[in-house]
Order: C-alpha cells, then sequence, then structure tokens
C-alpha cells in the first residue's frame, strides 16, 4: 500500500506553480474555518469523503484558496483536525488517511526551509507541486464520475422492451397435451398422497387410546404396559399412549403395579368401589 | 452516422461478405427498400441487446451498406415522428427503446423503482478506468489516493469492467478497461463518445492565467 501513495519527487513545476510559488501566503491571511461546528454537522461530511484527497480538496474548499497557492502548514492543521474528529467520533482512520497527514507534515517542513536565493526563478521547485497534480488528477476523475452519474440517471429512465418468449428462454412451451395430462396425473397422484398422509397424522386421538387401553385391560382384567406402549407406531401415538395411561390413573379406573425391583410393570382394573 | 457501427466488430466482415455472394438464394436479392427497411426494424426491435448493421446483414443476406441506410432513414423516421420510442445507436449497435421523458409513467406501470445507483466511489473508479484503460489496480489506486480495490469488485460484479490482460511488468498485473455493459449502461455510442478529460480540467483547476 505504500508504493501507490509515496510522492515521487519527480514531477516537474509548472510554470504556473512556480509562478505561484514567489507568493506564498502561509496561513493568516485568509479568514479562519468557523472552528465550532457543531459535531452533528461534521458527521455528515465526514462521511462523503472517499480518501484523503477528498478531504484535503474539501479542507481547501472551505479555505478558498486557489489550489495553486496551497497555505500548507494551515491545511495541515485542519487536516489533523479531522483526523482528530474522526478518531473522537470513533470512525476507524483509514491507514490511507494517516499516510496523507505524514506528507502533509512532510510537505510543511519542507516549505519552512529558505529557497535557494540564488537559483533561478524556473529552477525552484515548488514542494507543493506534486500534490497540486494529484488534487488536480484527482478533481478532474471526480468530475468526470459527476458525469457519469447523470448520463446513468438518464439511461435508467430508458427502457427498452421486456425479454421475448421463445422455446429456448422457456422451454416449457414446446409441450403437447398428452405431455399436459401426464403432468396432471402426477399432480393428482402427489395431492392422494399428502391427503393420506393427512389422515394419518389424525389416526389415534386420545379418546381413542383412552377407550382401547380401558377395553384391552377391561378384557384381561390386567395389562403389561410394555405391551401396551409396543403397539404404539409413531411417537406421537406413544406420547397419546402415555397420556392416556397417566389420565385412567387419575380417574382412578386402574392402578399401576410393579411385582419385583425393575420388572415390568402392570395395569390392573380398578372395581369401583361400592 | 454510423461509424461505430462500421467499427464494430470488424473482424469478419470478409468471411461475411464472400458467403453472401455464394448465397445460392438469388430471389433474396431482390428485396424492395421499404421491406428490407421493415425487416430491419422488426430485427432491431426483437434484438436482446443492441445489434449492429452488419449482423443485421448478415441475417437477411444484403450488402452492409444497404442496411446503414436503411437504418439512417428508420433513425430519420423515428425523429420526424416524435413518438414515445427512439431509435438510437449505442454500444456499437442499435436499439429501440422509450423516450427518457416518459420514465415517470413506465415506472407507474412497471411498478419498479429506479435500481440502485452506484455509490461514489465506484464512480470515481469507473472513471478513472473510463480514461486510463488499459489500466492495473495500483495505477487506479494512486489516482483516487485511497488503499482499498473493493469499489473495482464491485464494478467487476456489476459486469461494467473487464480484465484485458496483463501487464508486462513486475508481477505482470492484470489490466482492466471498461465492457459493453458499461456502454450500454451509460448511454454510449462508443468510447470516443465520453467527453476529453481535459474538458473537466477547467472545472477542477479553476481560472487559471
Amino acid at each position: 500500500m505504500e508504493e501507490s501513495t509515496q510522492i515521487e519527487p519527480t514531477a516537474e513545476p509548472t510554470a504556473e506553480a512556480a509562478e505561484a510559488s514567489a507568493k506564498i501566503n502561509v496561513a493568516g491571511a485568509q479568514p479562519e474555518i468557523a472552528s465550532d461546528q457543531d459535531t452533528d454537522q461534521l458527521k455528515i461530511t465526514l462521511g462523503e469523503f472517499e480518501g484523503p484527497l477528498d478531504l484535503l480538496l474539501y479542507l481547501i474548499r472551505q479555505e478558498q484558496v486557489n489550489i495553486y497557492e496551497i497555505p500548507v502548514a494551515r491545511i495541515t492543521d485542519e487536516y489533523l483536525r479531522y483526523l482528530n474528529l474522526m478518531q473522537e467520533l470513533d470512525l476507524t482512520v483509514a491507514g490511507d488517511f494517516l499516510v496523507m497527514a505524514a506528507q502533509l507534515i512532510e510537505l510543511k517542513s519542507r516549505m519552512l526551509l529558505p529557497r535557494d536565493p540564488f537559483a533561478a526563478a524556473e529552477e525552484q521547485e515548488d514542494p507543493r507541486a506534486e500534490l497540486v497534480n494529484r488534487l488536480l488528477e484527482h478533481e478532474k476523475f471526480k468530475a468526470a464520475a459527476q458525469m457519469l452519474w447523470s448520463r446513468a440517471t438518464v439511461e435508467q429512465a430508458v427502457f427498452t422492451r421486456a425479454e421475448i418468449e421463445t422455446d429456448t428462454n422457456n422451454p416449457e412451451v414446446a409441450v403437447g397435451l398428452f405431455d399436459l395430462l401426464r403432468v396432471f396425473q402426477q399432480i393428482l397422484a402427489r395431492h392422494k398422497e399428502e391427503v393420506l398422509m393427512e389422515i394419518e397424522r389424525e389416526e389415534v386421538t386420545m379418546a381413542e387410546m383412552i377407550d382401547r387401553l380401558r377395553n384391552m385391560v377391561r378384557s384381561a382384567g390386567e395389562l403389561n404396559l410394555i405391551e401396551f406402549f409396543e403397539r404404539a407406531q409413531s411417537r406421537r401415538e406413544l406420547v397419546v399412549a402415555f397420556l392416556s395411561v397417566l389420565e385412567l390413573v387419575r380417574l382412578s379406573e386402574i392402578s399401576l403395579v410393579q411385582r419385583e425391583t425393575f420388572g415390568d410393570i402392570t395395569a390392573c382394573a380398578v372395581t369401583p368401589a361400592t | 452516422m454510423s461509424k461505430a457501427a462500421k467499427t464494430a466488430e470488424v473482424a469478419d466482415i470478409e468471411t461475411t461478405s464472400v458467403e453472401a455472394e455464394e448465397a445460392p438464394i438469388e430471389g433474396r436479392r431482390e428485396i424492395s427498400e421499404t421491406e428490407l427497411r421493415s425487416i430491419t426494424e422488426a430485427l432491431i426491435f426483437v434484438a436482446e441487446e443492441p445489434i449492429s448493421a452488419k449482423f443485421i446483414a448478415q441475417v437477411i443476406d444484403v450488402e452492409r451498406e444497404t442496411i446503414e441506410k436503411a437504418i439512417e432513414k428508420l433513425a430519420q423516421e423515428y425523429e420526424l415522428r416524435g413518438g414515445g420510442l427512439q431509435f438510437r445507436e449505442i454500444a456499437g449497435g442499435w436499439q429501440i427503446a422509450t423516450r427518457a421523458e416518459h420514465h415517470e409513467h413506465i415506472r407507474a406501470y412497471l411498478r419498479s423503482k429506479p435500481s440502485a445507483k452506484l455509490s461514489l466511489a465506484s464512480l470515481e473508479t469507473l472513471a478513472v478506468i473510463a480514461y486510463k484503460q488499459p489500466v492495473t489496480v495500483p495505477e487506479i489506486l494512486e489516482i483516487r489516493g485511497v488503499q482499498s480495490p473493493s469499489a473495482i469488485k464491485t464494478l467487476l460484479d456489476k459486469r461494467l469492467i473487464i480484465a484485458k490482460g496483463r501487464k508486462e511488468t513486475v508481477g505482470r498485473p492484470m489490466m482492466y478497461g471498461t465492457s459493453k455493459e458499461f456502454l450500454i449502461q451509460f448511454g454510449l455510442k462508443d468510447l470516443s463518445e465520453l467527453p476529453s478529460i481535459e474538458d473537466f480540467q477547467d472545472l477542477a483547476g479553476g481560472a487559471i492565467e
């Protein structure tokens, strides 16, 4: 990531930049940015910055300075103030913002160095030239993005016809009457199965199970519960069977007897007390 | 007028015209101009994507110039009629589409909203790729001054950009350029229709003496 943002000291200063450097105006001459902006307002603004160049451009516009005459010291201070604010607001400050901060501070210190008074005006390289070029390049593409945005907006308002139905994109259309019949029969068959399943689910009700238990106990006098439970064919039936045993015990129609420790439990009919 | 249509898919024009000359059915060549225009319109209507004059010529089995003339006439007709449809050149082909000013009513009928727009980050990345293509990821990030390549993935997912081979340099990084889908979505005939990047200079730098 370092390699893509590092400032290469290769950029030749443009004539304009060199001219601009003759009238450097470090902080003070321009009106200060209002420092008591409330945090809410800043939060909204911060969200818009796509990267450090964006933030820098914003600050330069706030300061209303010529992009070729960036007051490095003041802009650097503003930039760092924003970074602090972002940290205070618990926004993760991406690495590229910090890289730019370092570059700005370096630039600021280079601006403080006195210029070579004997060098010709053209040779006096403005240390800001590289940054200015990057900012201008960035701004150009921001404008291009704006243009793309409006083009896309217009394009979204234009509609073409919907997809035409053909055998390729809708093969189901290519069937005969008998195919249709077969599918219909399949659906009928599936429907039948579903109905069967529903009946099964409703097979044994609580009342039926109680009756069954009552009859079995009455006819035999007593009943091994294991035998009774083993008749259950589903989990649900088993639950119902268990509940019906409890119910008949509650109603004192049967009593449960265990003849030996860990032995089988037997249900015995209770002769109603007279 | 159809410079884009001419340049599009130049690759196998020669083979096509040879085939056309060898076509056994002589009668086909005697389609009247009106009929040809009407067939051309029908094909453009039915085509899923913008369709080039060359491709139409292949389908009808006539010379491309004839189709180009028919298309020119059709474009005039649509313009003159001033109806709800426009006949336009896009992404190297021709297309029949609704006029943008009717979007409100069309959306009301389709019950659709404008689909999600690209984020500013994606649009900026797209702008860099459109003007600098073919361009590698590090070069894009350098211009944008950010480290995150996530916008590039978004653009690839939306098929707005495509890989355009590798750059012959250290690490042979992948180069990217815009796709045909990009031309379609942004309503461009071809890339030359994009305004020059230098035109944005004035906007960017402000007044420079």
